[in-house]
């Protein structure tokens, strides 16, 4: 067993996230959980480029960091009043505790026989084979091929754009209440628009 | 630098970490260095843009009169404000500055002279610009103001929102190179983009000016609606740091506009392997400079706008436009043959004219639905309120044109 760099990072890593998830729930301030929130995806996007996966850390900062935790963020800003939790409700923790503890020991159980399958063998395990600036550009053109590819991931990928387009328009429709609109003018012309765009 | 320290005995991996550190303090101490310059340049211009003289006391033209600030500001007193979130109100100046710096890393300054060469380096601008946008929100939460919390709020709307085009204009270059590497952006460009596509120029300024917050869409820190927004309470070197995180951030849009879509370090007419690096920093830093002047010419002409105008802009007018723009030239980019295979000036003559082509068509078409569109605005004003005179009225639809 050697201790190389890679796992020297990985644990820095891993305490960053699994630390920042830990005072996500136990801070009593909302705005700092979001903060906390923030740092343990950070952990995660760390562990992505660990495992020369340079494109899935960006996308992870970019959507988890800069999209749904801002969002998360907002919303506690619209609503001051819960930021400081001075009572901590003590019903619902040790079912989720046990929920959690069971996920671990689920994934450990399943993930286990995976490593050793690949050969990972303890501190010394390949977690990088280069410097992941080194990374080969084709691991990303491999997957933005795989997700236009018949053969391989275009099924989701549709669905799931499909889903999201769903959800656009859903959010539209809900926003967009005739009755209370005082500028009715403004929503035939605001309509046009998507239309020339495709 | 890294091959010197191998022959001294170091090993690879170390001379590489060694190489990157030196690059870290070098760029990031220029780029502070430079902010000194910068914001003195920036002072004297905007006066000669306003009638006025500019900073002309300390030293000659004045160019000192930003040490003698820096001094000044250095020396101040510190304040934190009673009920302010001491953490995060301390940590916000430190992390906006950071998250400007940190965009430097991936930009190619000239063949060879880049921090790291990402495959990703388009995501990574992205991802480094979305820290600086927590950096905001912590200022304004921390401070325990409702100014400055208000200037946040207008920070997520804005901030989100201007990313939404930003997002889309960066990605018509990265469809062109067929790369996120700003290093192989620049390479690409045997013509200039910015010539094939103007309208992508635009959008990409247009959703940059909002993204920095600089007028006329400094909504975060109106002086006249929330005294100085997010930054209210910040005192001494704390404020220091967001102005030069502002000034810095202004800066790199004008280098990422070069980088993108003016060539970056290439010069007209010399192919990428014949130029010589410091000329191809020369050619960034003058390219890099021009455009910035536009972004001070637009701060220091056009008024502020309103909140509501502000975000009716995006999502109106610059979201529909920038994907009906996207879509336009991914189109011609697969109609046009051979565009995956340029590799001289002839090569990218033909696709660079044909998305002229569709950009001017597609501007046309977007002032005539302005116009339209401005024409029956200011029908509907008239029929609510009696006639009025035009041009006051009909500045938020007329911006695009």
């Amino acid at each position: 067993m050697e201790i190389t760099v890679e796992a020297i990072v990985f644990l820095v890593f891993s305490a960053i996230t699994l630390g920042g998830a830990l005072q996500v729930v136990l801070t009593r301030n909302l705005f700092h959980a979001a903060l906390y929130l923030m740092l343990s995806l950070f952990g995660v996007a760390g562990l992505f480029v660990l495992l020369t996966a340079p494109f899935l850390a960006g996308a992870q900062v970019v959507i988890y960091i800069g999209a749904i935790t801002i969002l998360i963020i907002f919303a506690i800003m619209l609503t001051p009043q819960v930021t400081r939790v001075l009572k901590v409700h003590h019903t619902q923790w040790p079912v989720a505790l046990a929920l959690a503890a069971l996920l671990f020991v689920g994934l450990v159980w399943t993930q286990t026989p995976l490593a050793d399958e690949l050969g990972a063998d303890g501190w010394s395990a390949d977690f990088t084979v280069e410097d992941p600036a080194d990374v080969p550009a084709d691991s990303l053109t491999d997957l933005g091929k795989s997700l236009v590819d018949p053969e391989r991931y275009m099924l989701p990928f549709e669905a799931a754009s499909l889903l999201l387009m769903a959800a656009l328009i859903g959010a539209v429709l809900l926003v967009n209440r005739p009755d209370d609109n005082p500028d009715a003018e403004a929503a035939p012309a605001a309509g046009a628009r998507p239309d020339q765009s495709g | 630098m890294t091959d010197t320290l191998v022959d001294i005995g170091l090993s690879h991996d170390l001379a590489v970490l060694i190489a990157k550190l030196v690059g870290v303090f070098v760029v990031a101490t220029c780029g502070l260095l430079w902010t000194l310059f910068g914001i003195w340049l920036e002072r004297k211009v905007s006066g000669r843009l306003q009638d006025r003289l500019g900073p002309n006391r300390v030293g000659p033209f004045g160019l000192f009169q930003t040490l003698a600030d820096t001094i000044k500001i250095l020396l101040k007193e510190d304040l934190v404000p009673d009920g302010a979130d001491r953490w995060l109100f301390n940590l916000a100046p430190v992390l906006s500055t950071f998250s400007v710096l940190l965009l430097w890393v991936v930009i190619p300054f000239s063949a060879g002279w880049i921090g790291t060469d990402l495959s990703i380096g388009v995501l990574y601008l992205l991802a480094a610009g979305s820290l600086g946008m927590v950096a905001t929100l912590m200022a304004g939460w921390g401070s325990n103001n409702k100014y400055a919390l208000l200037g946040a709020f207008r920070a997520v709307a804005q901030l989100i929102s201007y990313e939404v085009p930003m997002v889309l204009a960066m990605l018509v270059p990265v469809l062109m190179t067929g790369s996120m590497s700003l290093q192989a952006i620049v390479e690409g460009q045997y013509i200039a983009y910015g010539l094939a596509i103007p309208l992508t120029v635009f959008i990409f300024l247009a959703s940059s000016l909002a993204e920095i917050g600089r007028a006329p869409f400094d909504l975060l820190e109106a002086e006249s609606e929330l005294v100085a927004g997010f930054h209210i309470e910040y005192s001494g070197m704390k404020f220091g740091l967001f102005y030069v995180a502002e000034f810095l951030h202004a800066f790199t849009v004008g280098v990422l506009a070069t980088v993108l879509f003016l060539g970056g370090w290439r010069i007209p007419f010399v192919s990428a392997q014949d130029t010589p690096a410091l000329l191809g920093f020369g050619s960034l830093l003058i390219k890099s400079l021009l455009v910035y002047l536009v972004i001070m010419w637009v701060r220091t002409t056009l008024p502020r706008v309103r909140i509501d105008q502000i975000l009716e802009f995006n999502w109106k007018f610059l979201v529909p436009l920038s994907l009906a723009n996207l879509l336009v030239v991914a189109l011609l980019w697969k109609i046009v043959p051979d565009t995956d295979q340029i590799a001289s000036v002839n090569d990218a003559l033909l696709p660079t004219l044909v998305l002229l082509t569709a950009n001017i068509l597609l501007i046309v078409v977007t002032s005539l639905i302005l116009r339209e569109r401005g024409r029956r605005e200011r029908a509907h004003i008239a029929a609510l309120y009696g006639p009025v005179d035009g041009a006051a009225d009909a500045a938020p639809a007329g911006v695009g044109d």
